[in-house]
């Protein structure tokens, strides 16, 4: 075994009334990927704000390059060699690549006034963004760069403190597939180099083909330890949530029903120059998949009105409906549920009551005056039938975890009549458990007649909930696959612009 | 909620009973019903800057718009005779249309509050000393307006007019704001404009109301002070009244983020205003301190609010962290220590 670069050991920590932490062991050697798995809640962000000097353990014991530390601080973290690549990217976007990396930092020039030496930096930079195959210069403004290479920018920045280890929390939910190789490929480079990768992720597929061991955490605990060689998706959820997965798929209760949504030459400002041809049935689950920047999400926002609609026009059981702004769209029974709950899906200071209704709130209102009482019923009702965990429906939306705030997004469209729902990302960043109870919430949307678009990059979740899988690419629909076409490999194909090979076949 | 009013109150008797004991003058009859009918006088277009500012606006240009109208308003009524209902209903209507240009220029045309009714503050002042070549406008001895004038300046009972219209108007605003779909609109796009909007609520809609109902109080406002002073010198006339008002809205609970504050605040803020004010004046502390005590005050008083306020949301934490245990995880831990990192799947 390679030598241990890094151990914790009996690691703790215990806030008022809750132990995040409970005896925690762990151990990263030289060069090694170690994925750190487990549901959200488990520890796994608390115990690494232990490692990056964020978080004082309560008992415990770091050692780092011989050295013991009953606790670090976030500089003794730097000095020992220790790196974050924050799962929200903590850049600067109004300074350019090289200004971030060596922010608090800076290199500075001689002379009395010790202005910032920037030739100096972005000299110390440039070797580290070709080492990583980044394709932007250190003068580039971070504003530009798109969350993959923003991230690029992050790892620089670990190179460049020499990082003996970096640790990644979730470094792909926001990630194209491609980009997500990219980066998987960035990370076999550093494990090349020496350099420790802790990789914190949801996806088990990313852990599978980067992670040299798995460590998973449950309750603060660990609860097992799994070697390259034993590694598969089914013995690492078993461990995760001490019971195995269900299948995913649930085939609807009927037959999908004629009607529904169509979507005939449809042009969006993302991409003026092609048309989009889609219709989703009521009572299935269409899934969109395809590359992030596929135009997927600005296809949800024009239908939902909240971008100009530039050409085409959008059919509800074959009528014709107007769209010129999301009151139109949700008079339509039209709903989406956006990708960025925290932004566009909530009013998290608001209780979870206020959002609830925020839709439909005229409603409850009689000359314009809001019925508490009605409006409070609405509320308990969907939250008693989403299952949102909080003590009350007036705490404030924003104390609530990631897939009770989505459960909220949800109750506020379900309080009302949907006809066509589009689902942004449902599940991102949302625990495994949380993540079920929306699949099955879907499908007995569509069972009630719902048509449901389904906008994933979770292959495992495109593949295992749609009944139809429509792929986009360079903003058209490259395919539609039924489900006996369904495979990683037929939406991959679809999703960078080659036709199925079946298709190809079939040509003379 | 309530417990930023309540404070606001305690600190208003604590203030008022201390001056009260060093010069008893301070609660006299006189004195409190001065003070009262400054308060109806300031708090009216208070009231429309809180709603400005709870959608994260803010007014500047009420102070101008007080000089403009007030200059046309004494016009239509001493040179060009108009009877003054007419005249009351054209300033009002001119306080609307200055305030739905305002809202236009920043909802339709995205521009920055700040800026707008920063322009309209120069450009109201400009156009007043442009009309009256800066002279100042007054009432002869006729009595043009006798009958306005007696409900804008008179009183029941000994209780100023303006006070109570102040009270009637919380009232009905109150309802608006705490009890009304319009209200809840508000302090939604206040607080997430993009969320509210993919809630299907018309957002522009909202913001550029409050900017009307704000230019709408200004031009009722302009008919109390016109009567209050009895002529207007539209150099000096509204100097610095927006501030007053925005003092007000902010030492009454409203945040200049948007998306908190209410009706009983910014009552409340009026009123310690005036107190500190008048307080100045019944101490003997030379008047030209009569800003920096303000200054003082609000700076204190916002200070303490939002120590208290963290306090008591780490406390909550705390708590909430307790009774959710041990399932839960960092949202909460992170709040109550503050921590500078987050992770996605939590707020």
């Amino acid at each position: 075994m390679a030598e241990t670069l890094l151990e914790l050991s009996g690691i703790s920590k215990t806030y008022p009334g809750v132990r995040a932490l409970d005896d925690v062991n762990l151990r990263v050697c030289r060069g090694e990927v170690l994925g750190l798995i487990g549901e959200n809640g488990a520890g796994k962000s608390t115990l690494m704000r232990v490692l990056a000097g964020v978080i004082e353990p309560s008992a415990g014991v770091i050692r780092i390059g011989g050295n013991e530390h009953a606790r670090m601080t976030v500089t003794e973290a730097t000095q020992c060699g220790i790196a974050f690549v924050h799962q929200e990217l903590n850049l600067f976007e109004n300074l350019d690549v090289a200004a971030n990396v060596f922010i608090g930092r800076e290199k500075l020039a001689g002379g009395p006034l010790k202005l910032v030496d920037n030739a100096e930096m972005r000299a110390r930079v440039t070797p580290l963004l070709e080492r990583l195959g980044a394709d932007f210069t250190p003068n580039t403004l971070v504003d530009n760069l798109s969350i993959a290479e923003r991230q690029m920018v992050e790892i620089a920045k670990a190179l460049s403190i020499d990082a003996r280890v970096i640790i990644m929390d979730e470094p792909t939910s926001s990630l194209t597939i491609s980009e997500t190789e990219r980066l998987l490929e960035v990370i076999a480079d550093l494990k090349a180099h020496g350099i420790s990768v802790i990789y914190i992720s949801h996806r088990l597929g990313e852990i599978m083909s980067c992670a040299d061991r798995v460590m998973v955490l449950r309750d603060g605990r660990t609860v097992g330890e799994l070697a390259r060689d034993e590694l598969s998706h089914a013995a690492m959820i078993r461990l995760m949530i001490g019971r195995d997965l269900k299948a995913l798929y649930t085939p609807p209760a009927r037959a999908p029903e004629p009607g529904g949504c169509d979507i005939a030459g449809v042009v969006t400002s993302a991409f003026p120059d092609r048309q989009i041809n889609l219709s989703v049935r009521r009572g299935e689950i269409l899934g969109l998949a395809g590359l992030v920047g596929a135009g997927r999400t600005s296809l949800a926002r024009a239908v939902f009105g909240v971008d100009p609609l530039l050409g085409g026009e959008i059919r509800i059981d074959n009528t014709p409906v107007g769209v010129a702004s999301p009151r139109d769209a949700i008079r339509q029974g039209i709903y989406l549920v956006p990708e960025d709950r925290k932004k566009s899906g909530l009013v998290l200071e608001l209780p979870i009551r206020e959002n609830v209704t925020l839709a439909s709130l005229l409603d409850h209102a009689r000359m314009w005056l809001v019925n508490s009482a009605a409006e409070r019923k609405i509320a308990k009702d969907q939250a008693r039938r989403l299952s949102i965990k909080a003590p009350s429906v007036d705490i404030e939306a924003v104390t609530l975890s990631g897939g009770n705030q989505q459960k909220v997004v949800l109750g506020k469209w379900l309080s009302m009549q949907p006809r066509v729902m589009f689902f942004d990302e449902p599940t991102r960043g949302i625990d495994v458990g949380a993540k079920s109870e929306i699949y099955a919430l879907m499908r007995s949307l569509a069972d009630q007649g719902v048509a449901i678009v389904m906008i994933s990059s979770d292959m495992e979740e495109v593949i295992g909930v749609s009944d139809r899988v429509a792929v986009m690419h360079e903003g058209s629909v490259s395919g539609v696959l039924e489900r006996d076409q369904f495979s990683e490999y037929n939406v991959l194909r679809l999703a960078v612009g080659q036709a199925l090979e079946i298709q190809e076949a079939a040509a003379p | 909620m309530m417990k930023k009013e309540l404070g606001l109150f305690l600190l208003l008797a604590v203030i008022s009973a201390i001056t009260g004991a060093i010069n008893p003058a301070f609660l006299s009859f006189v004195n409190l019903l001065n003070m009262a009918n400054l308060i109806g006088l300031f708090g009216v277009f208070a009231l429309g800057e809180g709603l400005v500012i709870i959608t994260g606006g803010i007014d500047l240009s009420l102070g101008s718009m007080f000089a403009l109208l007030g200059v046309v308003f004494i016009d239509l009524l001493t040179t060009y005779q108009v009877p003054w209902p007419f005249a009351l209903l054209l300033v009002l209507m001119g306080g609307l249309a200055l305030g739905g240009i305002q809202g236009f220029l920043i909802t339709r045309l995205k521009m920055q509050p700040f800026i707008v009714t920063l322009c309209g503050l120069l450009i109201y002042r400009g156009a007043a000393r442009y009309y009256t070549s800066d002279s100042t406008r007054g009432f002869g001895y006729g009595d043009e307006a006798s009958t306005l004038s007696n409900i804008a300046s008179g009183n029941i009972g000994g209780i100023p007019n303006t006070f109570i219209f102040l009270i009637i108007l919380a009232l009905i605003l109150g309802v608006l704001l705490h009890r009304s779909v319009y209200g809840r609109w508000l302090y939604a796009v206040g607080k997430n404009e993009e969320a509210a909007r993919f809630s299907g609520i018309n957002t522009n809609l909202v913001i550029a109301t409050a900017y009307v109902i704000s230019g709408g109080l200004a031009g009722v406002s302009t008919v109390m002070f016109v009567f209050y002073t009895n002529s207007v010198s539209p150099s000096s006339f509204g100097n610095f009244y927006e501030l007053y008002a925005i003092a007000a809205a902010v030492l009454g609970g409203c945040s200049l983020r948007g998306g908190e504050g209410s009706i009983l605040g910014i009552v409340l803020g009026t009123a310690l205003l005036q107190v500190l004010q008048n307080l100045v004046n019944i101490l003997g502390i030379p008047n030209s301190l009569n800003f920096a005590v303000m200054g003082t005050v609000i700076l204190i008083g916002v200070l303490a609010d939002q120590q208290l306020q963290a306090r008591r949301r780490r406390k909550a934490a705390l708590a909430g962290l307790a009774r959710t245990a041990p399932k839960k995880d960092s949202t909460i831990l992170q709040s109550a220590t503050a921590l500078p990192t987050r992770t996605g799947d939590q707020a």
